[in-house]
């Protein structure tokens, strides 16, 4: 995994009270990890912090699972 | 309950009769350029040892996203439901169970934090979580998600008196058939450094005892003043008598009698004649239908301020008349101080636990009463008493009170 995909998986972890083992690329937040509309939300607001980036509100609603997460951070970073 | 003597009940109730104290210097944020330094905090730690473990109560995912209120309101909800052997696992049942629980101020210590955040930081920093971690009525909220309360989803907000509010609005609502069971208290978790500044600025906080905090709630007492500030939640489960004794609930009491009123006066000052306070006990007698003289012990809102406790008294004692020799009146909040919005409904409690163990629990730190009085004021030590009908006041600022009459059930 790549840096940033370690540390996507940390603030997963850590903001949706998860096991690590099932924050996986493919894995959604919603519908895996037992997020809500508000918890999503969040998580962007964190990795929006973690990474020193703006995530615009457009941009958050493709951001659907982890592998979405990374996939940005490591395009906009 | 969470009190600041425990994370329960029996801890807490053990310890008022005790006579202990649950004030403390505030170590967990900067109090030396505050006029008052003390608070009444809950005792964190491990459970078994009658400590509030706020982990065995919420998930520390959940926790984050909440002020403390909720998260008290939470445990001592869970509590009560555990008590009461009720749960609401039907439909039927859902929509038939309510909760009615209120809180003073609500979440000021994320206000505050969201404060500071928004002026670093900006907007973006704000949490999704911010607002509903804050609003008062979200300790139902939670609660309610916790237990299938479908019913009446309701909360109150009038300062320190919001909690017998909440009682005695949940019982009207029980009586006028708009639910079988409710779940009503208050939670309140003020300790922070803007609530000190902001009661002290309206000069209602005790400020002579920074250096002897147990010292500090002395109600009646010649040396009070002012309240010492404290936290925590009291939750009661309230259920239609017939439905209660149908599932063959055990019945810790009956709330005969609730009574309202306003003072119309000032906004943090109690009338100067107790007007106010003598109309709402008499409207709880006349609710209960009951006389003076039926009253056996008085637990008082008696906050330990200088005005406060000497207009209730009064107003206790021209209620009481010629029964007044015979009356007992102590003020729990010698022990725990002042929960505000939780206050009432923690002393609703210990009102009907005074009834069940014929106990009146004592004012702790009442060396030398402030007037003469007839009524035995309990100082120090807990007195055996034969206790039928208990009465419960509460008054708060905004001129707001309400007066609980709870009485033994016939075994």
């Amino acid at each position: 995994m790549s840096d940033i995909a370690d540390r996507v998986k940390k603030i997963v972890v850590e903001h949706l009270g998860v096991d690590g083992e099932k924050v996986v690329e493919g894995a959604s937040f919603i519908d895996d990890l037992g997020a809500d509309s508000l918890d999503t939300v969040e998580l962007v607001m964190a990795f929006e912090e973690e990474f020193g980036v703006e995530i615009p509100d457009t941009a958050a609603e493709t951001i659907l699972t982890v592998g979405d997460a990374v996939k940005f951070l490591e395009a906009n970073k | 309950m969470v009190t600041p003597l425990g994370g329960n009940v029996d801890v807490t109730w053990k310890k008022i009769l005790e006579g202990k104290s649950g004030a403390n210097k505030v170590a967990d944020f900067k109090v030396d350029d505050l006029a008052c330094q003390i608070a009444c905090q809950i005792p964190r730690g491990a459970s078994s040892d009658g400590h509030f473990n706020p982990d065995d109560w919420m998930d520390v995912k959940e926790q984050r996203k909440v002020d403390d209120f909720i998260v008290y309101a939470m445990a001592a909800a869970d509590q009560a439901m555990a008590d009461s052997g009720y749960k609401a696992e039907t439909y039927d049942q859902q929509v038939r169970s309510g909760v009615l629980i209120g809180s003073g101020i609500g979440g000021l210590q994320g206000i505050e934090q969201g404060a500071h955040l928004l002026a670093e930081k900006g907007p973006r920093r704000i949490s999704p979580f911010f607002i509903p971690g804050r609003l008062i009525n979200l300790a139902g909220g939670y609660v309610s998600i916790r237990h299938g309360l479908k019913g009446p989803n309701h909360a109150v907000v009038t300062a320190c008196s919001t909690g017998a509010h909440a009682i005695g609005d949940a019982s009207r609502l029980i009586a006028f058939g708009d639910a079988d069971v409710m779940v009503a208290g208050g939670a309140e978790s003020p300790v922070c450094r803007l609530a000190l500044a902001g009661f002290a600025a309206c000069r209602a906080l005790s400020t002579g005892y920074n250096d002897e905090p147990e010292r500090g709630s002395r109600p009646y007492d010649k040396g009070r003043d002012g309240f010492v500030m404290g936290e925590g939640a009291g939750v009661v489960v309230l259920e239609e008598y017939e439905h209660a004794v149908k599932r063959g609930a055990r019945i810790y009491a009956e709330v005969i009698g609730y009574g309202l009123s306003g003072d119309a006066y000032h906004i943090t000052a109690p009338s100067s004649d107790g007007d106010g306070a003598y109309r709402c006990m008499e409207a709880a007698l006349n609710r209960a239908g009951i006389s003076p003289a039926d009253i056996d012990y008085v637990n008082a809102h008696g906050t330990s301020t200088p005005l406060g406790d000497e207009i209730e008294l009064g107003a206790v004692t021209r209620l009481a008349g010629e029964h007044a020799s015979k009356l007992t009146m102590s003020s729990t909040k010698s022990s725990i101080g002042h929960l505000l919005g939780a206050a009432g409904a923690v002393e609703a409690i210990f009102s009907v636990l005074a009834i069940r163990d014929s106990v009146a629990p004592p004012t702790i730190n009442l060396d030398d009463p402030s007037v003469e009085t007839e009524i035995d004021l309990v100082p120090h030590k807990p007195k055996s008493l034969d206790i039928n009908v208990a009465l419960s006041n509460s008054f708060g600022f905004g001129g707001t009170n309400a007066s609980l009459v709870f009485r033994k059930v016939a075994a």
